[in-house]
């Protein structure tokens, strides 16, 4: 014990030693967490919407000025020119033209079908979506102002209506960011747990120090454990103080209990190590192993339903998220920060990093040479 | 020049000697851009609800089978009570509950109006709006199929997708991965390259060698240039071939504004490298430094023109920003290199600036 608290001691000397690192452990993680926590929403406001009238009518008039009227809008009227439409969306002047056509009004009041054109930019096909959607809404708006002009259509009247209420558990104004603040920060820790557990082992490796340290009489598991358990620490610092930023500035809940948390937290960081570790084992130049780091790294983040949702993933690659710690975490922190999920309801989870963690960290140890 | 030459060779042996570093260089980018291209969506498919269905009336169990039946929504199972939400919830067991109120076919007849409520886990926000809206249109489909008296309003708005007709979302999301593998992977490879030899003191040995500096800065850069190009261009067939994205524009102009693009990650590698002298340091600046920001505020996951101003003025210094409206707008829109005249510029302009910061921080002397 007392070999395993030297090496602990040993390693956070080194990294308290190494001025460049300092900052990138303890303060780049919350500024990127603090202004990155912004980026990500669903509301479309001020979208930039071009409107072609070529029926200057009271009806066309009206429509407009709901559109101008319209949060989700920024309206910017042009006259109509086949090359000039094409040019707004080529270069990106703005995301959607609507073209109201001649005889707008006149068909409307006489009950002859009429068509609005709508051309979109579709290459961000989620925005695209969401603009049209909003668009007909705007449009059907105008029935309502206009009912006795055209009473022709006789809408509401007959039609039975469902009245769909939505209710948003857990999270009832949708702020984006209670999802992306666990999701942000728990990237960065597990990049500084993992990442700095397997340089820091093939470094010594490298430099060919690894060679006095296998000629002690430190065992293969004390080694190892000395080179995880620090990481681990500073991963639940990290998660810790980066929390508590969310819950002050940005009223991130906390609805389960610290405990479980804290549990869950500790799993997932020695799974995540015990990646690292194997990693380690089986490169011998820090080139390599950074790249196999990386590329592990981004499919445990971008698979683990970080920013997108799992379900939408096709079969094989849920299949592939079973080896995915990222995958279990995600899911747990959000549970237990929203919903206050507690180890109970989350015990499959627990089990599986449990395994996880256990596993990497024995095939770690056994795979590790103490020869050269 | 001679000498040049040959340390160029001794280079490029160097990297291309090294079997198991090639395979992971060349195979990690395309590895990756398959995955992220099957993987990354943002449309709704196999979202598991459950239903609780307090009537059990036509009118329900249609709207029922109806939503079991669509290709985007799983129904995992059918509550009889109240209390067995939470439960639901607590457990990630499903994203929805549809609940259906009383007599919920007979106030649809009688009373013309009738109640359903969707409770959403919003723990994802995205999801849960999203799925609100599959569930809604699946719903009032229903009643307009069912009780509609032939009475269409007479008005349509015919939407036209431009440049992207089949709403794809790989138009999205493979360019976005291209950005993020060339600016990570080559900043890293080429920062590391040079503080590797610092950190074994070959540098010095490099340094009292007739060779100029910038002669060994360019002999240790070409070799990553060549490798990141190779890179470029598979990520480009794998885009082209098994996502069909189509190559509107031209191949020359879309391979020269990738080769901007890696020039300026390559450079700003050069100046990380002048920054420390230990590997560990340089990759995680390349790496930690560079992989939220490049994911984030360049367009690849979230859209820019929703975010706060002072993040959109923040993407203003993220290169992969200017690459991607680039290439999308030559790849896509199949517009020329005039179009893009500004980002190019933006991205010539920042190589240059990079390069100037390196130049004034390297050392030739070694502490």
């Amino acid at each position: 014990m007392r070999i395993l608290y030297r090496l602990i001691l040993k390693e956070f000397k080194q990294i308290f030693r190494n001025k460049i690192m300092l900052p990138v452990i303890f303060i780049i993680p919350f500024i990127q967490t603090i202004i990155l926590v912004y980026s990500a929403t669903l509301e479309l406001k001020n979208s930039d919407i071009t409107i072609i009238d070529m029926d200057k009518s009271m009806i066309s008039a009206n429509l407009i000025s709901k559109f101008q009227a319209s949060p989700f809008f920024k309206v910017e009227l042009m006259s109509y020119n086949e090359k000039e439409i094409s040019d707004a969306l080529l270069k990106d002047k703005t995301k959607a033209i609507l073209i109201i056509p001649k005889d707008f009004e006149k068909n409307l009041r006489s009950g002859i079908p009429v068509k609005i054109l709508l051309n979109l930019n579709a290459i961000d096909s989620q925005s695209s979506g969401l603009i049209n959607i909003y668009v007909g809404q705007t449009v059907l708006g105008i029935f309502k102002d206009f009912k006795p002009f055209l009473s022709k259509i006789d809408l509401e009247q007959q039609m039975p209506k469902v009245d769909i209420r939505p209710s948003y558990w857990y999270n009832q104004n949708l702020n984006f960011k209670f999802f992306m603040l666990p999701g942000i920060l728990t990237i960065l820790v597990s990049m500084i747990g993992i990442f700095l557990t397997s340089f820091n082992i093939v470094r010594e490796k490298e430099m060919g120090t690894i060679e006095q340290i296998n000629v002690t009489p430190i065992e293969k598991w004390q080694f190892l454990t000395g080179k995880l358990l620090p990481f681990v620490l500073i991963g639940i610092f990290d998660l810790t103080i980066g929390l508590l930023f969310g819950i002050f500035m940005f009223d991130l809940p906390f609805e389960g209990s610290v405990y479980t948390m804290f549990i869950f937290t500790i799993l997932f960081l020695i799974a995540g190590i015990g990646i690292g570790l194997l990693i380690a084992d089986f490169s011998n130049t820090l080139q390599q192993s950074m790249f196999m780091l990386l590329f592990f790294f981004l499919i445990f983040i971008l698979m683990g339903g970080t920013f997108t949702a799992v379900e939408s993933m096709p079969d094989w690659a849920q299949a592939i998220n079973v080896v995915n710690p990222m995958y279990y975490y995600m899911r747990v922190v959000r549970s237990i920060l929203l919903k206050g999920s507690g180890v109970l309801d989350l015990i499959k989870d627990f089990w599986a990093l449990l395994v996880y963690g256990i596993t990497t960290v024995f095939v770690a140890v056994w795979a590790y040479r103490k020869t050269v | 020049m001679n000498r040049f030459t040959g340390f160029l060779k001794k280079e490029f042996l160097h990297i291309f000697r090294d079997l198991r570093t090639m395979m992971i260089l060349f195979l990690i980018p395309v590895l990756l851009v398959l995955i992220f291209g099957f993987v990354i969506k943002n449309e709704i498919k196999d979202a598991k609800i459950a239903i609780l269905d307090l009537s059990r009336d036509n009118a329900s169990k249609s709207i029922s089978s109806r939503l079991s039946a669509s290709e985007d929504i799983i129904v995992t199972e059918y509550l009889s009570s109240y209390s067995q939400i939470e439960e639901q919830f607590q457990k990630n067991l499903v994203k929805a509950i549809v609940i259906f109120e009383n007599n919920f076919a007979e106030n649809l007849v009688r009373e013309n109006k009738a109640n359903v409520q969707i409770i959403l886990d919003a723990s994802d926000p995205n999801t849960a709006s999203l799925l609100n809206s599959y569930v809604s249109v699946i719903i009032n489909n229903f009643i307009s199929e069912k009780f509609s008296l032939n009475k269409t309003i007479p008005l349509e708005i015919e939407p036209r997708m431009w440049f992207n007709e089949e709403q794809s979302s790989s138009y999205m999301y493979v360019p976005g991965t291209m950005a993020l593998i060339l600016m990570v992977i080559t900043a890293l490879m080429s920062s590391v390259s040079i503080v590797r030899e610092k950190e074994m003191g070959t540098m010095e040995i490099l340094l009292i060698s007739p060779l100029k500096p910038y002669q060994i800065v360019l002999g240790k850069l070409a070799p990553y240039a060549v490798l990141s190009v190779i890179n470029a261009v598979s990520i480009i067939l794998v885009g082209y071939f098994i996502f069909n994205i189509p190559i509107l524009g031209s191949w020359f102009t879309l391979i020269l504004v990738n080769f901007i693009f890696i020039t300026m990650a390559l450079s700003l590698g050069l100046l990380i490298s002048t920054l420390t002298n230990r590997q560990e340091t340089a990759m995680f600046i390349s790496v930690f430094v560079l992989l939220l920001p490049t994911m984030l505020l360049s367009g690849f996951i979230f859209p820019l023109e929703n975010m706060p101003n002072f993040l959109q003025y923040l993407s203003y210094i993220v290169p992969a920003k200017y690459y991607l409206n680039a290439i999308k707008s030559i790849m896509l829109k199949g517009q020329g290199i005039l179009y893009s005249w500004k980002e190019i510029s933006v991205l010539i302009g920042m190589t240059i600036l990079l390069i100037g910061l390196s130049i004034k921080k390297f050392k030739i002397r070694l502490e």
